[in-house]
């Protein structure tokens, strides 16, 4: 059954855009993570203009965080005031992006970048993600302890000047490497059509040595805004948001992880970030080989007087 | 009634027979021929599960020469010109071993769509120059360079690859025996119209030609609308960019809450 995108202007089969959400859907309940990632590039292998996958795996990725999100409220693992430092600078930072990506779209280089970004991103996530889980792997088979975290170690991070008290977070921390995180992840969800929690939570986690417990939810918190936020924007500058795709995914995402948050409980931490940590690399890689191989015709055609 | 109509045959021919001379091929100004067309429609709706279609344009030729017409000395090119835009044709090459697009040319004003149907191959009807003198045919609609092009060396590259993906994605179509007589007067001209044709107005143009000799043309403008829920979208997300976002954005928390509820374990 073929429906047609009003937006992406084509027909696509209705069955595989479900079957993608809910893999993707059933990964990202698994995983603890957004799907961003992994929705955007699999639209662009299934020829979806990347102009329209970005902005349309921006908004269903509002749909895959507010459950989670609402889920960390009731427990009481949402820092909103952190969250809400961190949206100033999301914000900020995606209206930046956005600018940068109308830009790049104006002079043919967007596809190039994006995908260039996934590839440098997924590779450098990926790979960590899969060392890191490797050696807790081999820890844990030789009945190691887990390295323990140097105790009083001055960063340098705490030496900026702004500190703020966030209670929830039990931390006294300066304003500015939060909103700087904030805007960098606000250029990603922009470009990318990621929340960036793939990003954001090791670097709150190993950068602003946040407590683990309130990472996901805050991050969470932060990009319900800011992809919301980028998915309105995109809709006005670009024209670029699906809704009947978006929706079909969200539809087939929020089932496929209820049934992804169930098999996740199963397996233990490392071997979750280490399958993950494959998963990241292997999509990196397919748009790597996309980028280095000889494309079927060098000539591409854009009709209109705005691109 | 035989001779009713030899009368008015007559009266057809009279004022042929009183030019100057009598000869086959050569119009006198007095008698120029004459060429109508028309639609069943001046506007075409297309729904949401639009595959493409057939437009049928007649068109009727006055004033013709019975002798050169029953010869087949008369030809007929219609052409359906979808909405003029300007095209950016980019080329990519490896750098750093990596496809980028490093050259660009944008053509002015080009037609979105092109179908063309003629009694027979273009380059049949008229010389060459001829026909781009007039921008009939694909390969001699006429694409004008924005800004500097350079030395111009590039030019015909760029726009034998514009043609040929346009070709290639059944925006432009050509169909050399589209036009036919229907009697001896009457033509009939079937147009394809591709599946993404685009929406706005396009101009049905119908040329014609005698002994290989320009003679006139006729325009019609031809509205193309989609309808169906797909086009309200499109043209909310259009028209009404911000709250069609809001709207994006609404759907989302609703699915995404709807779903901690549906789902909630306790």
């Amino acid at each position: 059954m073929t429906i047609y995108l009003p937006i992406a202007e084509l027909s696509v089969n209705i069955f595989i855009i479900l079957g993608m959400g809910a893999a993707v859907g059933f990964l990202s309940g698994m995983f603890g993570v957004g799907g961003g990632f992994l929705i955007t590039p699999l639209l662009i292998f299934y020829n979806i203009p990347p102009v329209v996958a970005v902005a349309t795996g921006a908004n269903q990725v509002v749909a895959s965080s507010i459950s989670g999100a609402i889920t960390h409220f009731r427990r009481g693992t949402l820092d909103v005031k952190l969250g809400t430092v961190l949206l100033v600078g999301g914000l900020s930072g995606a209206t930046v992006g956005i600018w940068i990506f109308s830009l790049l779209r104006r002079v043919g280089q967007l596809d190039l970048i994006i995908s260039l970004m996934y590839v440098i991103f997924l590779g450098t996530v990926g790979g960590l993600m899969l060392l890191e889980s490797i050696n807790a792997m081999r820890r844990a088979a030789r009945n190691e302890p887990p390295a323990p975290r140097k105790p009083g170690h001055q960063h340098w991070v705490h030496k900026l000047p702004l500190k703020v008290r966030f209670k929830k977070s039990k931390i006294y921390l300066s304003v500015i490497p939060i909103v700087a995180l904030g805007f960098a992840i606000g250029i990603l969800t922009s470009i990318m059509g990621v929340g960036g929690g793939f990003i954001m939570v090791p670097a709150m986690i190993y950068l602003l040595r946040i407590p683990t417990n309130v990472v996901v939810g805050t991050s969470l918190f932060q990009i319900i805004f800011v992809t919301a936020y980028t998915t309105i924007v995109q809709a006005a500058t670009n024209f670029s948001v699906d809704i009947v795709l978006a929706f079909i995914l969200m539809v087939a995402g929020v089932i496929g992880a209820q049934y992804g948050v169930r098999v996740g409980q199963k397996l233990r931490g490392e071997q979750l970030r280490a399958l993950l940590g494959l998963l990241v690399l292997a999509v990196g890689l397919r748009l790597a080989i996309a980028l280095v191989v000889t494309p079927a015709d060098v000539y591409s055609v854009v009709m209109g007087a705005g691109n | 009634m035989r001779l009713l109509a030899a009368v008015i045959a007559f009266l057809c021919l009279l004022p042929v027979a009183a030019g100057a001379q009598w000869l086959p091929g050569q119009a006198t100004e007095t008698v120029r021929e004459g060429l109508e067309i028309g639609t069943s429609t001046s506007e075409i709706a297309i729904t949401s599960d639009f595959r493409g279609a057939d437009l049928t344009i007649f068109g009727a030729l006055s004033n013709t020469d019975q002798l050169l017409l029953a010869i087949g000395q008369y030809d007929v090119v219609v052409v359906l010109e979808g909405p003029r835009e300007d095209a950016t044709v980019r080329k990519k090459e490896r750098v750093f071993g990596i496809w980028v697009n490093r050259r660009s040319m944008t053509f002015e004003a080009v037609p979105h769509s092109y179908s063309m149907s003629s009694s027979r191959g273009i380059e049949d009807l008229t010389t060459p120059l001829d026909l781009t003198d007039r921008g009939i045919g694909i390969d001699h609609i006429p694409l004008t360079p924005v800004g500097f092009v350079g030395d111009g060396s590039n030019l015909s590259e760029f726009r034998q690859a514009f043609l040929r993906l346009q070709q290639a994605g059944a925006l432009y179509d050509r169909n050399t025996s589209g036009v036919r007589f229907v009697s001896s007067n009457l033509f009939k001209a079937s147009l394809r119209l591709p599946a993404n044709i685009p929406n706005g107005v396009h101009t049905v143009r119908a040329y014609l030609f005698k002994s290989g000799n320009f003679v006139t043309e006729k325009s019609l403008p031809l509205r193309v609308i989609k309808t169906g829920i797909e086009q309200t979208i499109t043209d909310a997300a259009h028209g009404q960019p911000i709250l069609y976002g809001c709207a994006a954005v609404a759907l989302a928390v609703i699915t995404g809450w709807g779903a901690s509820l549906i789902f909630r374990k306790d």
